[in-house]
């Protein structure tokens, strides 16, 4: 694999480092099979992308589509907890509805920004190989995300949301507002999300109404895969292992498509996703397996 | 003090399976009153715990803490004046969260929760110094998982965590019930002590007639959604499971046949 090739996949594992984040808080916080991922994550970029050609600052608009990812979450959760649809069923409806949004916030199928200045455009004249600078800007755009949520999910606040995860009940009983906490930690996800979205539109120049299907299955596949590799005993650790899960499900999606020998090609990726996730989910599984019958 | 007046709830109104769980059910609660609370198995002891609680809303009625009409108040709300332990030790706590995480969560009841660390030294130490009282070695294992204790330790947790806050009324729902005797009788002692050092005002649902009269300055008996008998003071001493029985045909006129009540 070429050396661009390979930062290639870092970068995009860096961005899909910020889905897993947002996966990792709705299915293994709140314990809330969330699809408005595979919507809020072209809304970033479709909010991020019409804005910068519309003139705006890179990094205002940048915040914009983080802010819009949250409305999402929040019309997600709201359906849920107000209304009382089914958690999978009201992310859906969201995720339908935002295909249509996004055409109307685009107002055609996709935006290029070519020439257009994002928040890479400063960094590109740097004195470096061209593919090592969007890793490196990246880099620090997800340490910084990375640093903050861990914080909050050591905070009061994060404790009470992670409560109300694995026992709402005991959760109400010491005081926390489940509904509330169920929106706020929703709507963080899929702002997190567009956020990646944002990021994702303005390092391919692009921002396409169809770029987000099968994001949730990519987060989710580095979610899995991470818990698989590395250790989950701390809440800093466990999210941490859900960015070097991304990372290395980006890499071995390039390894499978740059070696020839295999015979894969672009369009099988969403095959070779479906195969990744399955595995990580079924190998832990044979691990415990063998670990019992050693001990019997 | 804690006043219940003509409290209903039922359940599935118009339904085939409508059920008068509470049926106009009055009581007052002076404060620092030790209440257990008895009957058989569809009475409506579980109901009216909830009731308190915030978990089931009444249909009729009111639930006034303090003079405060609580009412309405769903269960977050009203957490700062009711603490509660569950019957199923899994219930209490968060077994996928730390020990010191189950604590700090309780830390906050009846208070608001912010951005500031949910763990801080000055908590741990709280902690460790009342986990260390109950002799079971937790204090140096703050880190541990919930899940690694045994049902016992945990009760025994959840219990420390009800009482971490004050509170107008602490509610135990057969917080024993799920234990073997041995530890339960360890649960039932470390509740006594605590809501007698602490001067509680606590109301504990039980299976066991003799654990009813046991514990506690006033026993209860709940049939049909209303309170079949109340006894406390010179009334309650020297009285044996026979007599509760007894007191049970003679205000409500029928045998009292239910097995599960003579049990324990």
């Amino acid at each position: 694999m070429s050396s661009i090739a390979f930062f290639g996949a870092v970068e995009s594992g860096l961005l899909f480092g910020l889905v897993a984040f947002g996966v990792f808080i709705a299915f293994r916080v709140l314990d809330f099979p969330d699809l408005t991922v595979d919507g809020s994550f072209p809304l970033g970029a479709a909010v991020a992308a019409t804005l910068i050609v519309t003139g705006w600052n890179p990094w205002l608009a940048t915040a914009m589509a983080m802010v819009a990812g949250c409305m999402a979450g929040v019309v997600t959760a709201w359906l849920n907890v107000r209304l009382q649809i089914l958690n999978l069923l009201a992310s859906i409806l969201t995720m339908i509805a935002l295909y249509s949004i996004n055409l109307r916030i685009m107002g055609k199928p996709n935006v290029a920004l070519l020439g257009d200045e994002t928040v890479f455009t400063p960094f590109e004249n740097w004195d470096i190989p061209f593919y090592l600078i969007n890793p490196i800007i990246l880099s620090g755009f997800v340490l910084v995300v990375y640093l903050l949520f861990v914080r909050f999910m050591t905070s009061e606040l994060g404790l009470a949301m992670r409560a109300t995860g694995v026992n709402d009940k005991m959760a109400r009983a010491n005081g926390v507002h489940t509904g509330r906490l169920t929106i706020l930690g929703v709507a963080l996800a899929n702002g997190m999300v567009g956020l990646a979205g944002a990021l994702f539109a303005q390092s391919q120049g692009t921002a396409d109404v169809t770029m987000g299907v099968g994001t949730i299955v990519i987060g989710l596949a580095a979610v899995i895969g991470g818990e698989a590799i590395l250790s989950t005993r701390t809440i800093a650790r466990w999210i941490f292992a859900c960015l070097v899960g991304a990372i290395l499900y980006r890499l071995a999606i390039a390894v499978a498509l740059n070696a020839d020998w295999i015979g894969l090609k672009a369009q099988d990726l969403n095959l070779i996703t479906a195969v990744l996730v399955t595995l990580a989910i079924v190998i832990p599984r044979m691990k415990l397996l063998k670990r019992k019958g050693g001990r019997a | 003090m804690i006043q219940v007046d003509q409290l209903e709830v039922t359940f599935g109104a118009g339904t085939p399976l409508e059920n008068r769980a509470l049926r106009g059910l009055n009581l007052t609660i002076p404060e620092g009153q030790f209440v257990t609370v008895i009957g058989s198995n569809g009475a409506g002891k579980s109901t009216f715990l909830n009731a308190l609680a915030g978990e089931v809303l009444a249909d009729h009625g009111r639930i006034l803490i303090d003079d405060q009409d609580v009412s309405r108040w769903p269960t977050n709300k009203r957490a700062g004046l009711v603490a509660r332990v569950f019957q199923d030790p899994l219930a209490g706590t968060c077994e996928a969260l730390t020990i010191e995480e189950n604590m700090a969560l309780a830390l906050k009841r009846g208070h608001g929760r912010g951005l500031s660390r949910s763990i801080r030294h000055e908590y741990q130490e709280i902690f460790k110094e009342r986990l260390a009282r109950l002799g079971l070695g937790l204090e140096s294992r703050l880190g541990d998982r919930m899940g690694l204790l045994s049902g016992g330790q945990r009760q025994a947790v959840s219990l420390l965590m009800a009482t971490l806050q004050p509170m107008k009324i602490l509610l135990l729902d057969e917080h024993t019930a799920a234990l073997d005797p041995k530890t339960a009788a360890f649960v039932l002692e470390l509740t006594k002590n605590i809501i007698e050092e602490q001067n509680l005002t606590a109301l504990m649902v039980t299976h066991s007639m003799r654990q009813a009269l046991d514990v506690g300055d006033r026993t209860l008996m709940l049939h049909e959604g209303n309170i079949a008998f109340d006894v406390q003071g010179q009334d309650r001493e020297g009285l044996d499971v026979p007599d509760l029985l007894a007191l049970f045909s003679k205000t409500k006129g029928e045998e009292l046949s239910d097995d599960s009540l003579l049990l324990g």
